[in-house]
């Protein structure tokens, strides 16, 4: 039976996989951003995973608006990095898992998550980047990775509950998987940020540090998050901290927090970082 | 007629909702179509000229060709979509960002260092009645 053994929660600022790709990392200003990163990356390397699924948002790369999917599952055997406007990133292709994803769609499905199955997609920096911050620069990525897509640009995302329930449905899919497999499950994004508009630069540290200090021993205390609280709080764009519920709601009620990382700026966005065991 | 939405009341914020990515749907895919290569070309060529292959208003091709972020952003415009925009013309979201706050990119990039806008004073427009 296929388990899920660990949670990661990361930002995916798009400067940051520049950083990477630049060689920047040790400058000043990106140093403190990537130390945030170094145990989990000695950690993982411990505890690899063969499969992570990997929700994160599509930033008006696979999708326009001539498609907007609230939830949408890569199930396709490889993804490509997405020429975003300036050429792809230079990272490997994403080898999918074909299978497990078919089953997760199925499964969720009659849980009644609905969710749209993708078949062909290019997967852009949300997803690219926290395989970069986590794995470095590797000829090939060492895992497996099923790209779950969330729509956090066309106001309104899926609301924190229904994301908690639906990575429930998810931890179920897994869990009945029948064939033994490592998985992992990263929720992306966040944490405060707004990119638009005269009040650009917002940043509440205050509530982006009390979303870490919850998520791990009281998620049902982040659950009840209204949307406008969100918008209000962490910026039009800290929204997307929804998915890092999804995370959540696929691994047990108690888990450990393995490490726990925070650091302002990166670029306009806080960056928030979060390991967790789910064997406990 | 205009809905009210509770979110209206967010100062210097305009939520992308289902009204606005309607009203935004053309200028939104014209910068779509800036991912590719030939596009950016042809919209570096002539500007005026490749705006006209997307049925927009007057006013939101105006304010692509004054890249007025502002307004691009009331008339429709999503940030991520916009974002096509300021890459073909070479500049950055942190360069974007302090055009749309009226600041310089220096004086931005200074209040991200310091630790970004604070959520004091700009949750409500209440609270941004008495600035300028």
């Amino acid at each position: 039976m296929a388990s899920i053994y660990a949670g990661l929660t990361t930002s995916h600022v798009p400067a940051i996989g520049a950083a990477i790709d630049l060689g920047k990392t040790r400058d000043a200003y990106w140093k403190p951003v990537f130390d945030g990163y170094d145990f989990t990356k000695h950690w993982i390397q411990q505890h690899q995973p063969e499969v992570v699924i990997l929700v994160y948002n599509d930033h008006a790369t696979a999708f326009s608006l001539e498609i907007i999917p609230t939830f949408a599952l890569g199930c396709a055997e490889q993804f490509a990095p997405a020429d975003e406007g300036w050429g792809p990133r230079p990272v490997p292709v994403v080898q999918g898992h074909a299978e497990l994803a078919a089953h997760i769609a199925q499964s969720v499905i009659l849980d009644e998550f609905d969710l749209t199955i993708v078949n062909k997609m290019d997967v852009d920096h949300g997803l690219t980047v926290p395989l970069s911050l986590v794995f470095g620069q590797p000829a090939a990525w060492p895992c497996r990775v099923i790209p779950l897509a969330v729509n956090v640009v066309q106001y309104p995302p899926p609301t924190g509950n229904r994301c908690f329930n639906f990575g429930r449905a998810i931890a179920r899919a897994v869990a009945s998987y029948p064939q033994p497999l490592r998985v992992m499950i990263w929720g992306t994004g966040g944490m405060s940020h707004q990119l638009q508009g005269p009040r650009a630069g917002l940043i509440n540290q205050d509530f982006d540090n009390h979303f870490l200090d919850t998520i791990g021993p009281d998620p049902q205390a982040l659950v009840r998050i209204q949307p406008l609280e969100y918008l209000r709080e962490a910026g039009s764009e800290g929204i997307e901290l929804v998915m890092w519920l999804i995370m959540r709601g696929a691994l047990h009620e108690r888990v450990q927090v393995l490490h726990r990382f925070y650091h302002v700026p990166a670029s306009n966005t806080a960056v928030g970082h979060l390991l967790l065991d789910n064997q406990v | 007629m205009e809905e009210h939405h509770d979110y209206d009341d967010i100062p210097g914020t305009t939520v992308f909702d289902a009204e606005r990515s309607r009203r935004g749907y053309h200028l939104n895919m014209f910068c779509m179509s800036l991912m590719k290569a030939e596009n950016r070309a042809a919209f570096k060529a002539d500007e005026a000229e490749f705006l006209k292959r997307f049925p927009m208003s007057a006013e939101q091709a105006e304010a692509v060709l004054k890249r007025d972020w502002n307004r691009m952003i009331e008339l429709g415009g999503n940030i991520y979509f916009l974002a096509k925009v300021f890459s073909t013309d070479g500049k950055s979201f942190q360069y974007t960002a302090a055009q749309m706050t009226g600041m310089s990119q220096e004086q931005y990039a200074q209040m991200m260092l310091s630790g970004g806008r604070s959520p004091d004073g700009n949750r409500s427009k209440s609270e941004w009645k008495n600035r300028g």
